[in-house]
């Protein structure tokens, strides 16, 4: 391979192969993610990508506060949906302590996890599209994300790291208005979500930018640790929520939307339909939530029983699975996260190779990664 | 701090899974054969404990045979107990909807183990991840590059002789 530069005199005929860096500050990296491209012209002919900028080692952290307060650093995980975070880790505490929480947290935290996965899928619409050349569909879908996070706020008292869900059931109950706010949040919410669909989902320019582009085969999605909407754009109807039902999902009416062929349209395209399920899961909750206490326990210092025990769940990104492992006393021995985007860009070699620069950019958000997931 | 015990399962606590884990237990006891395989429970989750130098071939039949078809590997997680590290793997069979855990325990001088990349491509990063955090040496790894730690980092700071909280507060 030769490199471009020093004193050879290029001739129009010779063959050189660019190396191209690609980040830590790329706005198309939605992070601190650095690739290495070798490209031939356009073609992309190998990639290697570059994580652990943003390493800020929550695990081992974790292992140094108490268990109430390792909450706020699985907010700081995958920062676009906290509430989905926060719940995986109280539901691993309160599994290995066998407890049941109240029936009204339990429809609290659906309706809240569920309309932070439209947000987080309104966020990956609206920059999706900035990476496929889109500019307008990011002021619609950032309308309807601050919509949910004025909810958020009114609900928790801030709009991200909310710190919401504890062990046990909830920090406090919602407040009086919640029914109303919802009525009307929801409202707009189905308008924010058909407006930005019929926006870019069929739009020419979009569908030629993505329709075909990055397509991977199940087998091999599957092989690489693939989960959530990006497994499902390949075809296969897997959804935690269905197969092994937690919390309150068993009685909900709802589909689980697939793709066909594993693109970059059909992994947009599932979130899209994602988001129209999680509010059909978010009216039939509001209209069962039943009144009552929204915590199970008094204030006191938690130590589960000594053992370990794994729990999986489904984020907006795919699935997330938290291994906790207790000795006995009020601070975790060992947190590991299973982060689901850490999977899907585990593929993005095999996914560019081959591909143009600019179609890297849009396999890249098709992935949706969050880079505080993916580094911890 | 003491160090958890998590040896040595009694038959009470089997008779805490499920039928679909028992049931799941005994198959995988028969696909690995004559392998030497302890049977236990991770709460409410089916667990086996084999041998560091065999996990690639028990990876593999797990994975490639019909009765089980572990076509995902979901997590690997290392722990340090201090006296040995512990390698968790949790593997996900999506059409027979179960999931098992195989643990591997490893001497804490020196943690090696044959790497299961080849049988799932999931693995290599968090096989490079747990070199990165816990020094475990995965034998035929085909990149083991840090991942998450920069070049020349000293030490592996997932374990727990780590110093960590040890600064200033001003």
């Amino acid at each position: 391979m030769t490199t471009v530069g020093g004193s050879e005199e290029l001739q129009s005929d010779q063959h050189v192969d660019l190396m191209l860096n690609m980040g830590p500050q790329h706005p198309s990296t939605h992070g601190v993610f650095r690739m290495l491209l070798r490209v031939d012209g356009e073609v992309v002919l190998d990639a290697e990508p570059h994580i652990g900028y943003l390493h800020r080692g929550s695990e081992k952290l974790s292992e140094g506060e108490q268990y109430n307060q390792v909450i706020t650093l699985f907010d700081r995980l995958d920062y676009i949906s906290n509430f989905n975070n926060e719940w995986v880790y109280c539901r691993a505490v309160e599994r290995l302590m066998g407890l049941e929480i109240p029936e009204r947290a339990e429809y609290i935290r659906v309706i809240l996890g569920e309309l932070n996965r439209i947000a987080s899928h309104l966020l990956f619409l609206g920059t999706f599209g900035l990476d496929a050349g889109a500019m307008t569909p990011v002021m619609f879908s950032f309308r309807g994300r601050e919509r949910i996070q004025a909810l958020f706020e009114a609900v928790s008292g801030a709009r991200m790291m909310h710190n919401y869900f504890h062990i046990g059931g909830l920090k406090e109950d919602v407040p009086d208005n919640f029914p109303q706010l919802m009525t009307k949040l929801l409202s707009e919410i189905w308008v924010d979500v058909e407006e930005c669909d019929k926006l870019l989902s069929f739009n020419e320019v979009f569908v030629a930018r993505t329709k075909g582009v990055g397509a991977i085969d199940l087998e091999t999605a599957i092989d690489y640790g693939w989960t959530g909407p990006c497994l499902r754009a390949c075809g296969l109807e897997y959804d935690v929520r269905r197969a092994e039902p937690y919390s309150l999902y068993d009685r909900f009416d709802f589909d689980v939307p697939v793709g066909k062929d594993g693109d970059c349209w059909d992994r947009y395209f599932v979130r899209v339909l994602e988001m129209y399920q999680s509010l059909v899961i978010i009216e039939q909750a509001l209209k069962d939530m039943p009144p009552g206490p929204v915590m199970a326990l008094g204030r006191r210092l938690i130590r589960p029983p000594k053992g370990d025990v794994y729990v999986r769940a489904e984020n907006p990104r795919g699935e997330i699975g938290v291994y906790l492992v207790s000795d006995g006393t009020d601070k975790p021995y060992r947190v590991k996260v299973r982060p689901p985007s850490f999977c899907s860009l585990s593929a993005l070699r095999h996914l560019v190779k081959g591909a143009y620069i600019a179609d890297a950019v849009v396999i890249l958000g098709s992935l949706d990664i969050v880079l505080g997931e993916v580094d911890r | 701090m003491t160090t958890v015990e998590d040896k040595g399962q009694t038959d009470g606590e089997l008779n805490a899974l499920s039928q679909k884990g028992q049931d799941l237990l005994n198959t995988v006891t028969r696909v690995l054969g004559s392998r030497q395989v302890k049977t236990g429970v991770l709460l409410d989750r089916p667990q086996i404990s084999v041998d560091p130098q065999e996990i690639a071939e028990v990876c593999r039949s797990l994975k490639d045979d019909p009765r089980t078809s572990f076509k995902t590997l979901l997590c690997m997680a290392a722990v340090d107990y201090k006296e040995y590290i512990q390698m968790v793997y949790f593997l996900l069979s999506m059409e027979k909807e179960y999931t098992l855990a195989v643990k591997v325990d490893l001497p804490y001088d020196s943690p090696q183990l044959p790497t299961i990349s080849g049988v799932w491509r999931a693995a290599d990063w968090y096989e490079r991840e747990a070199h990165d955090l816990f020094g475990v040496e995965f034998e035929g790894h085909p990149d083991p590059s840090p991942l998450l730690l920069y070049e020349g980092f000293e030490g592996y700071p997932g374990r727990k002789e780590f110093p960590f909280h040890e600064y200033d507060e001003y």
